[in-house]
């Protein structure tokens, strides 16, 4: 079984976002770097399944689109454990773009389990794997939370409100996964950093897909009035302010 | 041309969201002079589906199929899609929540119809057509442009108000053509709680967070959550450590919640925990460190001890309903 993973690089979700003068990007300037929170869970499941089972999981590939700058996010995920890597040599534009893009690089290659992120903590788009799933004709599970391959039988659940569902599908399929695939985002070893210098990285040109939506312009959020601050002492002017002056309660 | 809304049911029920997302509809509508076309899958009964009317729907396509009683991805797409062809719908409205995620997109790519995910108001002009969106989980917002001829937004929850515009909404059913590969994915068992208000529905949130010192001093946060009608929640530490489930971590990794109260105890305010409940109309912050970063994003602040706050608020909150 051979799974890729969909990566996405994000500035750290601990940036504070500030915009360019002319307010048509997002400042990058001094920005780390990383894998997006939800793409890096994907592939900690991956390699934990692999490991699990390395007589079902032949190989875990990672595809990212995006500049020769984006490559160390790429390096990053061999160190963790994936087998070998497809940048797509393209800054990417919107959701369309990417999952049209990755669509071409990917359609000849016999791929059992795609895993994306659910979303990417920059764009908030929620879009780009279940997209690339409709480019691929191809069935998608969405929010899911569990996946295991075990004898090579595909378990999976997805969430719903209130609850959760287990779900059959075909192969291959597109699983887009949500917090609770994996615990925690997989250590790469000393060991994993070394072997990442030389694992194989694929660079294609983009076909060209055209992008559909476009950002005219960034704005920041209005700054919040000040916190009205309640003594410990007096908790019955809390519910005052609650009733009277924000009228929620 | 019209404006086609996908307006979801809960074991035949619509929602608030789903009148929400009508008023929105026809708010879009109203900018481009046009109709709104309410479009419902599974079994609602016509009072019900009339009910859309009362938002502005003029129209509501009925497609009641059996196989379309859980939500199949491909199917739902398929069927999506084919309505919004026949009704020459111009601009498409989902909500921002687990279906409008799993199937906008795909209908997105099938109608080659660019996609605003998480819209937070109207579009700012329909030519071109431009809609803001929330990015980096609340840090910055984008006002996104749609260049192709079919536009698709999903709706941020609670980013638009109930808006009535009694319509007498026509009733219309249709059986979509369907095949198998349209049901690749089936539902094999089902988990569901009932009765328990939702989390991302819930109109108050209460929440703690590691401040509460153990699960075993849960008890008034659910008290609390019980006698204000609203839903419990925790900071990513308190689940990840096992206290609490993690269907109830909100944070910008778990569920992004908007409510009218968010009451966060124990909970220092962590920039990740922030994207997640920024969109509240009020955040009351209960923390006994004056300098937490929550203070920053609150409305209303106590710097005090959760133990001895929470029995009192809670002892208040029971005279004040008693009033």
């Amino acid at each position: 079984m051979k799974i890729l993973i969909c990566l996405s690089n994000v500035p750290d979700t601990t940036t504070k976002i500030r915009l360019t003068a002319d307010q048509q990007a997002v400042d990058v300037a001094g920005v780390q770097w990383i894998i997006n929170p939800w793409d890096e869970l994907a592939l900690s499941r991956a390699i934990e399944l692999k490991e699990k089972n390395p007589a079902v999981v032949e190989k875990i590939t990672v595809i990212h689109v995006g500049s020769k700058e984006s490559e160390p996010t790429i390096r990053k995920a061999f160190a963790m454990g994936a087998d070998d890597g497809i940048r797509i040599n393209a800054v990417a534009k919107d959701a369309y773009f990417v999952a049209g893009e990755i669509a071409e690089v990917i359609k000849s290659q016999a791929y059992d389990i795609i895993l994306c992120g659910i979303e990417s903590s920059d764009t908030n788009g929620c879009a780009m794997g279940t997209m690339l799933a409709e480019f691929l004709d191809l069935p998608s599970v969405s929010s899911v939370s569990s996946l295991d391959v075990e004898g090579g039988n595909i378990s999976l659940n997805r969430e719903v409100d209130g609850g959760y569902e287990k779900i059959q599908t075909s192969l291959p399929f597109v699983a887009i996964v949500q917090k609770g695939i994996a615990l925690e985002p997989k250590i790469a070893t000393v060991r994993g950093i070394m072997a990442a210098r030389t694992k194989p990285l694929q660079v294609f040109e983009p076909a060209g897909i055209d992008a559909l939506t476009e950002v005219a312009a960034y704005e920041l959020p209005e700054a919040k009035a000040k916190c009205k601050m309640i003594d410990a002492e007096n908790i019955g002017q809390l519910i005052d302010l609650l009733h009277n002056e924000a009228k929620v309660i | 041309m019209s404006v086609l809304v996908y307006i979801e049911n809960w074991d035949g029920k619509f929602k608030k969201l789903s009148f929400e997302l009508i008023s929105y509809a026809q708010g879009i509508a109203r900018q481009m002079n046009t109709s709104v076309v309410a479009l419902s899958i599974g079994n609602v009964a016509e009072e019900e589906l009339k009910k859309a009317g009362n938002y502005g729907a003029s129209k509501v396509i009925a497609v009641n199929d059996s196989r379309l009683h859980q939500l199949v991805n491909q199917a739902y797409a398929a069927v999506i899609s084919r309505v919004a062809e026949k009704e020459e719908a111009t601009v498409l409205v989902f909500a921002h929540n687990i279906t409008g995620k799993a199937v906008a997109p795909r209908v997105s790519v099938r109608l080659k119809a660019g996609l605003v995910s998480g819209a937070v108001a109207l579009p700012s002009s329909t030519e071109p057509f431009v809609v803001k969106k929330n990015i980096y989980t609340g840090k910055a917002l984008a006002a996104v442009t749609i260049k192709s001829p079919v536009k698709i937004i999903t709706l941020a929850q609670n980013s638009y108000g109930l808006a009535e515009n009694p319509a007498d909404a026509r009733i219309e059913n249709f059986t979509p053509e369907l095949t198998d590969h349209d049901f690749a994915t089936s539902v094999i068992e089902s988990n569901k709680q009932t009765g328990k208000i939702l989390l991302t529905d819930a109109e108050i949130v209460v929440s703690g967070g590691l401040g509460m010192k153990g699960p075993e001093f849960w008890a008034p946060i659910e008290e609390l959550a019980g006698l204000l009608g609203g839903a419990t929640a925790c900071s990513r530490p308190v689940a990840d450590q096992g206290w609490r489930p993690h269907y109830e971590h909100v944070g910008q990794t778990g569920k992004i919640i908007a409510p009218n109260v968010y009451f966060a105890f124990g909970i220092s305010g962590a920039i990740q925990h922030l994207g997640g409940v920024s969109s509240s109309k009020i955040i009351v912050a209960v923390n006994k460190d004056k300098d937490a970063p929550i203070f920053e994003s609150a409305n209303y602040g106590v710097v005090g001890d959760v133990a001895t706050v929470l029995p009192e608020l809670i002892n208040l909150i029971k005279e004040y309903k008693a009033q």
